[in-house]
């Protein structure tokens, strides 16, 4: 298969989990408890405005053709509107989804550089000083609670030495940076204790393959392979788990975002499941949901350009 | 390393089980005259806004901590076994049907589904671990997938068959048993995992309900005082990492043992 063949399969496969995922937040929403019309319209609506929800989401028809009209509404952008807000979910979303991406992204490239790090550093020597601290060290990140950790960060760094903003988005490109570096910090310490295992375990992997021989044989320096051969090779499975990264870190940036109080998705979505605004909720699920689904997919085609064997 | 995990956790386990008699006051009595004490002799980790004891609350907090991450594996572990393994062991249509599905849960970032599915059924305990079925599978049943893809062509299994067993007990009797190490070990880091996430809802409200001690309602109440007192947080969670380490020092140590990539 070609490439170019590959990659429109890959999008055509898409197409169905695209689907998949909107019958999920939808029966999200159908389970809700209560009159969904009351929801929509609010509780002082009047019956115009009644008669106006209803036909516009068909909520007094069957629950398949319920799922079509709002699968209608989705494609034309129409996720509903907030109750509290008074506004269609779409610009809320578009309001906070930049701060989210923003905060995700800084996320990872804080992320790369000491997973690369202590990840060579540990691979060098398998059971060596170094891969036993690092290995401990992973096993601490793995059980430190996100909340807590951002709230004492913002404590020390953000009350007590005053080196950071402890609230708030800025305004500017570097005061966006300067808000969130402990949001962004107290994500990392979870993340990073999971990319350095799997890019360890695909060192050590690649290290023990024949080229590498052949390499060190024919007279090449142990750095010289590592660094032409054996780093390469190993990106690909790591660049595979980014994908599960990124909806770790979406996870995260939910409660990171509450302690830091940043105006992003993640704050949205509570503040609604709090006020029980539930058509915020389902639209941020959807979101959360795509962006990772973009992800995976730019990851899989990232990979076959990488990588042509994969398209085979 | 193991060793060091496992006796951790049933140190903890033991503190569970004899918090009554660890416990220096009622973990929810209210107190007055001591409001936002710092640790002393008297209260050995403080007392919070109330004059509640954090110590004594954290020793009672133990008991939903340990509640929530055992009980809350076991369901996502089942359903994502049964799914994975007749996935894997019959190929076919059941393979196709579990795959879609797993696909169309992978994308959902994983607390945020939590977060939505208790949103919708509110909060509380029992709604988390319907939210951590619904959505904790998964992992379980990728693992067993892969583990029953490669046994059903092993020569054991085929004999059992030409030997006329029924599926069934091929799968309970020869396939589960072979499968379970690598689900063994993700299943304590899923404790931890578990665990965190519990305390998370705890601390956005959408946990158990005050005053019960948990930690992350607990870490929640001290927020506002961190700057000032600093205890009512941090003990609950120092507590909550001494036990996420021992179950992710139980599962390191297993993979070991076991052999397993991870």
């Amino acid at each position: 298969m070609s490439t170019l063949k590959y990659i429109c399969w890959r999008l055509l496969m898409a197409l169905p989990v695209l689907l998949g995922v909107s019958v999920v937040t939808f029966v999200l929403m159908a389970a809700t408890p209560g009159d969904p019309i009351r929801l929509l319209a609010g509780a002082r609506a009047d019956a115009d405005m009644i008669a106006l929800v209803r036909e516009r989401y068909g909520l007094d028809e069957p629950i398949l053709k319920q799922y079509f009209i709002y699968l209608k509404n989705l494609v034309q952008g129409d996720l509903g509107n907030s109750l509290r807000y008074r506004q269609p979910v779409a610009d809320l979303i578009a309001r906070h989804y930049p701060v989210t991406l923003f905060l995700v992204i800084y996320t990872v490239v804080l992320t790369l550089p000491p997973v690369v790090f202590l990840s060579v550093l540990s691979a060098r020597k398998p059971n060596g000083v170094a891969d036993q601290v690092i290995r401990v060290i992973g096993v601490l990140g793995l059980a430190v609670p996100v909340f807590w950790l951002a709230l004492l960060f913002a404590r020390f760094f953000g009350a007590q030495l005053g080196w950071f903003p402890v609230s708030g988005y800025g305004e500017t490109f570097s005061e966006h940076m300067w808000h969130l570096f402990l949001p962004a910090l107290s994500t990392m310490i979870w993340v990073v204790p999971i990319l350095v295992r799997n890019l360890r375990a695909a060192l050590l992997d690649e290290m023990n393959r024949d080229y590498v021989q052949a390499g060190l044989s024919k007279g090449l320096g142990r750095k010289q392979v590592f660094r032409t051969h054996v780093f390469p090779n190993s990106v690909l499975p790591t660049l595979n788990l980014f994908a599960v990264i990124v909806a770790y870190l979406l996870g995260g940036s939910v409660i990171v975002e509450t302690v830091y109080a940043v105006p992003g998705m993640g704050n949205l979505m509570v503040d609604s499941i709090l006020a029980r605004d539930y058509f915020v909720v389902q639209g941020a699920t959807l979101v959360f949901a795509l962006t990772t689904m973009l992800v995976m997919l730019a990851v899989d085609l990232l990979s076959t350009v990488i990588d042509p064997r994969i398209t085979a | 390393m193991f060793l060091c995990g496992l006796t951790l956790v049933v140190l903890w386990g033991i503190v569970a089980l004899a918090a009554p008699l660890l416990a220096t006051s009622d973990p929810i009595a209210i107190n007055f005259e001591a409001i936002l004490a710092p640790p002393s002799s008297e209260h050995w980790f403080g007392t919070d806004n109330v004059g509640r004891d954090i110590y004594s609350r954290v020793i009672y907090g133990t008991r939903l901590a340990l509640y929530i991450g055992l009980l809350g594996v076991i369901s996502p572990m089942v359903i994502g076994m049964t799914i994975g393994l007749l996935a894997g062991y019959f190929g076919g249509w059941v393979e196709m049907l579990a795959m879609r599905l797993l696909d169309i849960t992978v994308p959902f970032p994983f607390f945020v589904l939590v977060l939505a599915i208790v949103a919708v059924l509110g909060p509380g305990i029992e709604n988390y671990f319907i939210a951590l079925a619904m959505v904790g599978w998964v992992g379980y049943a990728r693992l067993a997938r892969a583990e029953a893809i490669v046994l059903r062509s092993q020569e054991f299994v085929l004999a059992a068959r030409t030997m006329g067993f029924s599926h069934g007990y091929i799968l309970l009797r020869h396939v589960l048993p072979n499968a379970l190490s690598p689900v063994v070990v993700y299943m304590m880091t899923d404790v931890t995992l578990v665990i965190l996430f519990g305390a998370a809802l705890g601390f956005l409200g959408m946990g158990v309900a005050p005053p019960t001690p948990e930690w992350g309602i607990m870490i929640a109440e001290g927020q506002i005082y961190v700057s000032t007192a600093w205890w009512i947080s941090f003990f609950p969670g120092l507590a909550m990492i001494l036990l996420g380490i021992g179950f992710a020092l139980i599962g390191d140590g297993l993979a070991r043992m076991l052999r397993i990539e991870r």
